[in-house]
C-alpha cells in the first residue's frame, strides 16, 4: 500500500476530509444534506431553531450554525459541499464563506482574483 | 461493435451553469470560457456519438456519507436533474443508455472493478455543466448517457492509477459491446481550486498547464502522483482531476488532441482538452 495522504506532514490551511472528519461532522453534514429539498429549505427559513432541533446537533455545533461560523463548522467536520447548502439558506454565498475562512474582507478577497465578475 | 471515438476533459464549475442560465455567454468575463466550447459542439455534432459516458462527482445533491461508493455506475432509463440545495436548473432530464449500462456494469465487475450499480441517480452540476457545454440541448439531449460517479469528497479516494485503469476497463467494455455504438467519454472536474480553509481560492496556472501537457503527451507520468502531491499542486478540491484520468485511460495512447483551452477567472482553473481516436 502506498499511503496517499501524509498525515505527518499536513498541507497548510487545508482540510483533508477523511473518515475521522466525516464521522465527526456527520450530524452537521446530514442536516445540510436535508437542504436539497425545497420544503426543508422553507422550513429552515421559517423556523431556524426548530429546524435545527431535528438533527441532534451538539450545543457547540448548533452555536456554530447560528453564528454562521463556517471556519468552525469546517473544523467540526463539515464538508464544504454540504456547508454551501447551509450558506444557501442563511444568505452566505460561497465567496463570502471563503473570505471568512481566509480571514479577510470580501472586498479584499475579490481584489485577489483575476476576473472577479465571473461569479 | 462499440467504438470509442472521442474523449473530453472539462471543468464543471457550477457558476458556469448559472452564467449560462442567465445568458451571459458573451459577457467579457465569460466569453473566453463559452467561446472555447463552440468548436467542440460543432465537432461533436459531426462525430454523431450515440452514447456519452460521463465521469463526474456528486456534490451532496444525491449521495450522502451514510453509504458512499468509490465508483458508482448509472443503470437507469432516465437521470433527473438534481436539486443541490439551490433549486433545479432549467435543463431537460437526461436519457439513459440502459442496455449499454448493463453491459458496462457486467464488464467492469467481471474485469474486477467492483462498482455500485445505481438504478436511481439524480445528476448535479458535476455532470450537467460539461454536458450542456458540449451538446446542444434546446430540443432535448441529443445523446444517451451513462453517468459514472467517483468519490472525490471523502478520503480515502481511488488512486490516480486506479482511475486510469478504470478508464482502460471502460474501454474494454466499449470494445466488447456487440451493437454498433459510437461512444464518447467525458472526464470532468478540476482544475486547480480549493474551496476551504485559509487556502480558499488557491489556484495554479503553472501546475494546470503542466497537467494539460502531460494529459496530452504523457498521461502515464501522472499515474504515480499521490493525493498529497495532487492537493499540494491543485488544491484540496483540485483532486477532482483524478476523474480526468479515467477518460485518458479509456483513450488510446496515440489519440489526437483536438481542442485545448484554459481560463482561470475567479477561484478555479477551467480546463478543456479533447481527443479523437484515429
Amino acid at each position: 500500500m502506498i499511503p496517499q495522504i501524509d498525515r505527518d506532514h499536513p498541507i497548510p490551511d487545508t482540510q483533508i476530509f477523511g473518515l475521522r472528519e466525516s464521522h465527526n461532522g456527520y450530524r452537521i453534514n446530514k442536516m445540510c444534506s436535508s437542504l436539497t429539498h425545497s420544503d426543508n429549505r422553507d422550513a429552515y427559513r421559517a423556523d431556524e431553531p426548530g429546524y435545527l432541533d431535528r438533527w441532534n446537533l451538539t450545543p457547540h455545533e448548533r452555536e456554530l450554525v447560528l453564528k454562521r461560523d463556517f471556519a468552525g463548522l469546517l473544523a467540526a467536520g463539515g464538508n464544504i459541499f454540504f456547508l454551501i447548502k447551509l450558506g444557501g439558506v442563511t444568505g452566505v454565498p460561497i465567496y463570502e464563506m471563503g473570505a471568512q475562512m481566509r480571514e479577510e474582507t470580501f472586498e479584499d478577497f475579490l481584489a485577489s482574483r483575476n476576473e472577479a465578475k465571473a461569479v | 461493435m462499440g467504438k470509442l471515438i472521442a474523449g473530453i476533459a472539462s471543468s464543471h464549475v457550477p457558476t458556469i451553469g448559472i452564467a449560462a442560465d442567465r445568458g451571459m455567454q458573451q459577457t467579457s468575463e465569460w466569453k473566453p470560457l463559452f467561446d472555447s466550447y463552440v468548436p467542440v459542439r460543432e465537432w461533436l455534432a459531426q462525430l454523431k456519438p450515440d452514447v456519452a459516458i460521463t465521469i463526474y462527482n456528486d456534490h451532496g445533491a444525491d449521495f450522502f456519507f451514510d453509504k458512499y461508493p468509490t465508483f458508482a455506475v448509472g443503470a437507469a432509463r432516465t437521470y433527473p436533474v438534481a436539486d443541490a440545495g439551490f433549486g433545479k436548473r432549467p435543463l431537460p432530464d437526461v436519457p439513459g443508455a440502459l442496455e449499454f449500462s448493463w453491459h458496462l456494469c457486467e464488464s467492469l465487475v467481471y474485469d474486477e472493478f467492483d462498482i455500485a450499480v445505481c438504478q436511481e441517480m439524480r445528476v448535479d452540476h458535476g455532470f450537467l455543466v460539461p454536458m450542456h457545454l458540449c451538446f446542444d440541448h434546446t430540443q432535448g439531449w441529443p445523446i444517451a448517457s451513462v453517468p459514472v460517479a467517483v468519490n472525490v469528497l471523502q478520503h480515502p479516494l481511488p488512486t490516480m492509477r486506479r482511475c486510469y485503469r478504470l478508464g482502460q476497463a471502460i474501454r474494454r467494455a466499449i470494445d466488447s459491446y456487440p451493437p454498433q455504438t459510437r461512444v464518447v467519454i467525458l472526464g470532468t472536474g478540476g482544475m486547480s481550486h480549493q474551496l476551504q480553509g485559509k487556502r480558499f481560492g488557491y489556484l495554479s496556472e503553472r501546475w494546470d498547464q503542466d497537467f494539460l501537457d502531460r494529459m496530452e503527451s504523457d498521461p502515464e507520468s501522472l499515474t504515480g502522483l499521490t493525493h498529497q502531491q495532487m492537493i499540494e499542486r491543485f488544491g484540496a478540491e483540485g483532486i477532482e482531476l483524478i476523474m480526468w484520468m479515467v477518460m485518458r485511460g479509456a483513450m488510446s495512447g496515440d489519440a489526437r488532441r483536438i481542442h485545448r483551452n484554459y481560463y482561470a477567472p475567479m477561484t478555479t482553473g477551467m480546463g478543456l482538452l479533447t481527443f479523437q481516436e484515429a
